[in-house]
């Protein structure tokens, strides 16, 4: 057994914090938390010029070839910095979609400018009326000779604002089982009877709803076959639950270390002795490592095995609930000065503990539920029957 | 980065898993209560070289790694081993590390076994060891007497204390004379040490309580039914398992790391010891507790085997220190090495 992730990883991770100290400016962290968008096209492009926007690709797709645990010491330090990533995972989560089982023509037409930095994609699952229930997405698509026409709404479809295309999950025919009408596009954003409209959120976050209005789509553009949409999305989703984990809870707990090491009690006791605040950093310090290990784990057996199974819901599932609990109990721990707001001058440690409070509820949410996950390892890794 | 055993991990865990499963029945585990200590079970590990393995060869021992013990001793949490072999283990370990002749001397009839020497975790604070692990069945214990390591040959009057985890437990008076082994600044330090190797092993040993305890509540809920299904089907049962093991998947992951750690990552271990051990002693409990919840009033019986897993979970750990005190040290250790750095 070896714990390390290796000598590669561990040059990659040392790259990857040279570049976040330089490109992760004071400048860009304060747009995102004015803004609430976690995409900042100069540090997209920044990333590009590095040839880092998937370091994993092949090298024949603009990618470097690094191996599994390699992107992962990468991705962990990317997470554990807070960079503003969600428009580049959302747009290669994509790319890999299309690289995988697009069409010649769509690889040539996305991929070198998606890897370029000339553009970004955005996710178009979740509808108002439907969210971990995937498959029961309403917008409709109808065929008109070589393009179709699509109609309905799409919820948190976040970075629209900054998005060429939106990947989305359509119903092209309502009469058979809602998992085989369904068909996925690449539709281009910038075009009439596209609506984009602000959704903001208790983390600061910006996303948005989406409306679109008889908006049209090359069916060049369709990914997978007609009504195999299910089956695109399988390959899809696998990548939202793989990946770093635990990253902002890193944080979270290196800000609450430093307050404890660096502030006394109302008698002048030095924060770092109180056996009650110890007791909160190990126990936080015990789940991050595992949130670490588990995401580890998967990265690992994906690296030996091609793919990998409950392993990434695992640690989706773990991480996310670990920083549910440490985002209330970290406030606890600061007592009514707790209450000071991040961006407020007077908060503890820039209000990290209230911020995570905040955070985790988005967490804990996308990417699939924690009650989703929990179905997954219920069904997939405990071998449970199907539930209800 | 590699989680997979190597062969010899792999022969040594199915070795040891064998010999569990015939010697570590739940009917024997049953017929050990109370006092915990089924002298045969005892015997097979000796055979089979538990102890031996944990001292290194210099000192006569076959030298097996931290990482191999803590894979025998997932085993021992697994089959709820009623017999003393992580406080044996690192006593000897602590014995052939202060390598005096005092030390020297005790080691060679541990060896050979034909005597048990355990360790006691706690100081004596009026004159009497507190609850002393094996400390009911042992021939000799060691401990820390202010700066210095002592060992002593307990009163054989001794009475075992009666405990929810069926341990052999024994509140343990210290006589006037003794064998001091070692003395100074060095003694706390190899004793400090021999603790966090009993926190890492008892830390894997509760990966196996987890491990079956998941294990006998997704067979019983498989079978059983209600309103016409197995209880399976409702997410009510079935989230709370694959909640609990998850935490045990992941905890197994932190008790053979900082088990690892000792050999190829020493700077580590002080934080990862205690993190291992207090995450542990709660995943075990919750896996006990869901699963043993899981079978209804049935799991309030004695008769299942779901208790025998939940009671010891919950005992084991609490021999040393709470969950809490645990993530307390490993604090201390990170903000003090966080001042030293800075």
């Amino acid at each position: 057994m070896d714990f390390r992730l290796g000598e590669h990883s561990d040059a990659f991770r040392a790259e990857a914090r040279a570049f976040l100290d330089e490109a992760l400016t004071p400048e860009v962290k304060a747009q995102m938390e004015e803004t609430g968008i976690h995409h900042n096209w100069d540090f997209h492009r920044k990333l590009v010029e590095r040839g880092w926007l998937a370091p994993g690709w092949p090298v024949e797709y603009g990618g470097q070839g690094r191996d599994r645990l390699e992107v992962l010491a990468f991705a962990e330090e990317f997470q554990r910095a807070g960079a503003p990533t969600y428009g580049t995972g959302t747009t290669l989560m994509i790319a890999n979609v299309i690289r995988l089982i697009g069409t010649e023509e769509q690889k040539k037409l996305i991929l070198p400018r998606a890897l370029g930095g000339e553009i970004i994609i955005v996710l178009g699952f979740t509808e108002p009326e439907s969210g971990s229930d995937v498959a029961a997405a309403q917008a409709r698509a109808v065929r008109d000779g070589d393009e179709w026409v699509i109609n309905g709404q799409k919820m948190f479809t976040t970075n629209a604002q900054d998005a060429d295309y939106v990947f989305m999950l359509t119903r092209t025919n309502p009469d058979v089982p809602k998992h085989q009408g369904l068909t996925t596009f690449l539709v281009p954003l910038k075009q009439p009877g596209v609506e984009i409209r602000a959704v903001h959120t208790l983390s600061g976050e910006r996303t948005n709803l989406t409306f679109y209005t008889d908006v049209r789509v090359d069916d060049g553009m369709r990914i997978g076959e007609v009504d195999g949409g299910w089956e695109v999305m399988t390959v899809g989703l696998t990548f939202e639950r793989s990946g770093a984990q635990g990253g902002e809870s890193v944080r979270l707990l290196s800000a609450m270390e430093h307050w404890a090491a660096t502030t006394t009690d109302e008698h002048g006791h030095p924060r770092s002795e109180d056996p009650s605040i110890r007791a909160r950093l190990g126990r936080a310090a015990a789940e991050n490592e595992v949130s670490t290990l588990l995401a580890r784990r998967s990265a690992w057996v994906e690296s030996t095995q091609g793919t990998s199974g409950v392993e990434g819901s695992m640690g989706k599932l773990f991480a996310s609930e670990a920083i549910t609990r440490q985002g209330a109990d970290f406030m606890d721990m600061l007592g009514p000065d707790g209450l000071r707001s991040m961006g407020d001058p007077t908060a503890i440690e820039d209000g990290a503990a209230e911020y995570s409070f905040r955070f985790a509820l988005g967490a804990t949410t996308y990417g699939g539920t924690s009650e989703i996950q929990r179905t997954i390892i219920a069904q997939r890794g405990l071998g449970l029957p199907r539930s209800r | 980065m590699d989680l997979n055993l190597s062969g010899e991990q792999q022969q040594l865990v199915d070795a040891f898993g064998a010999l569990y499963a015939k010697e570590s029945s739940t009917e024997r585990v049953r017929a050990a209560e109370p006092l915990g200590h089924d002298p045969n079970l005892w015997a097979r590990l000796k055979e089979n070289g538990a102890v031996e393995m944990a001292v290194d060869e210099d000192s006569g021992g076959s030298g097996a790694s931290l990482l191999d013990l803590a894979l025998v001793a997932e085993q021992h949490g697994r089959y709820l081993g009623p017999a003393p072999l992580v406080e044996a283990q690192v006593a000897a370990r602590l014995l052939a590390r202060i390598g005096s002749d005092a030390a020297r001397k005790a080691l060679a009839p541990v060896l050979d076994g034909t005597r048990l020497v355990t360790m006691a975790l706690h100081p004596p604070p009026a004159g009497v060891l507190p609850l002393v692990p094996a400390g009911a069945v042992c021939d000799d214990v060691i401990f820390l007497d202010g700066r210095r390591i002592a060992l002593f040959t307990p009163d054989t009057k001794r009475q075992a204390v009666g405990n929810i985890g069926s341990l052999p437990l024994a509140d343990l008076e210290v006589p006037a004379s003794m064998v001091v082994l070692a003395s100074g600044e060095g003694a706390e330090r190899l004793f400090e040490e021999a603790r966090r190797e009993w926190m890492i092993l008892m830390a894997n040993a509760l990966v196996g309580i987890g491990t079956r305890s998941i294990e006998i509540g997704v067979e019983y809920v498989k079978e059983r039914k209600a309103f016409g299904v197995p209880i399976g089907t409702f997410q009510a049962v079935s989230h709370g398992l694959a909640a609990a093991v998850t935490a045990v998947e992941g905890g197994m992951l932190l008790a053979r790391e900082a088990a690892w750690s000792a050999e190829v990552e020493p700077e580590r271990t002080p934080e990862l010891a205690p993190l291992a051990f207090g995450f542990n002693a709660e995943s075990a409990r919750e896996a006990s507790y869901r699963s043993l919840h899981y079978h209804g009033g049935y799991g309030f019986m004695v008769e299942y085997d779901i208790q025998l897993y939940f009671r010891r979970a919950k005992a084991w750990p609490s021999q040393f220190v709470e969950p809490d005190v645990a993530f307390g040290q490993a604090a201390a250790h990170r903000l003090a090495a966080a001042a030293k750095g800075a």
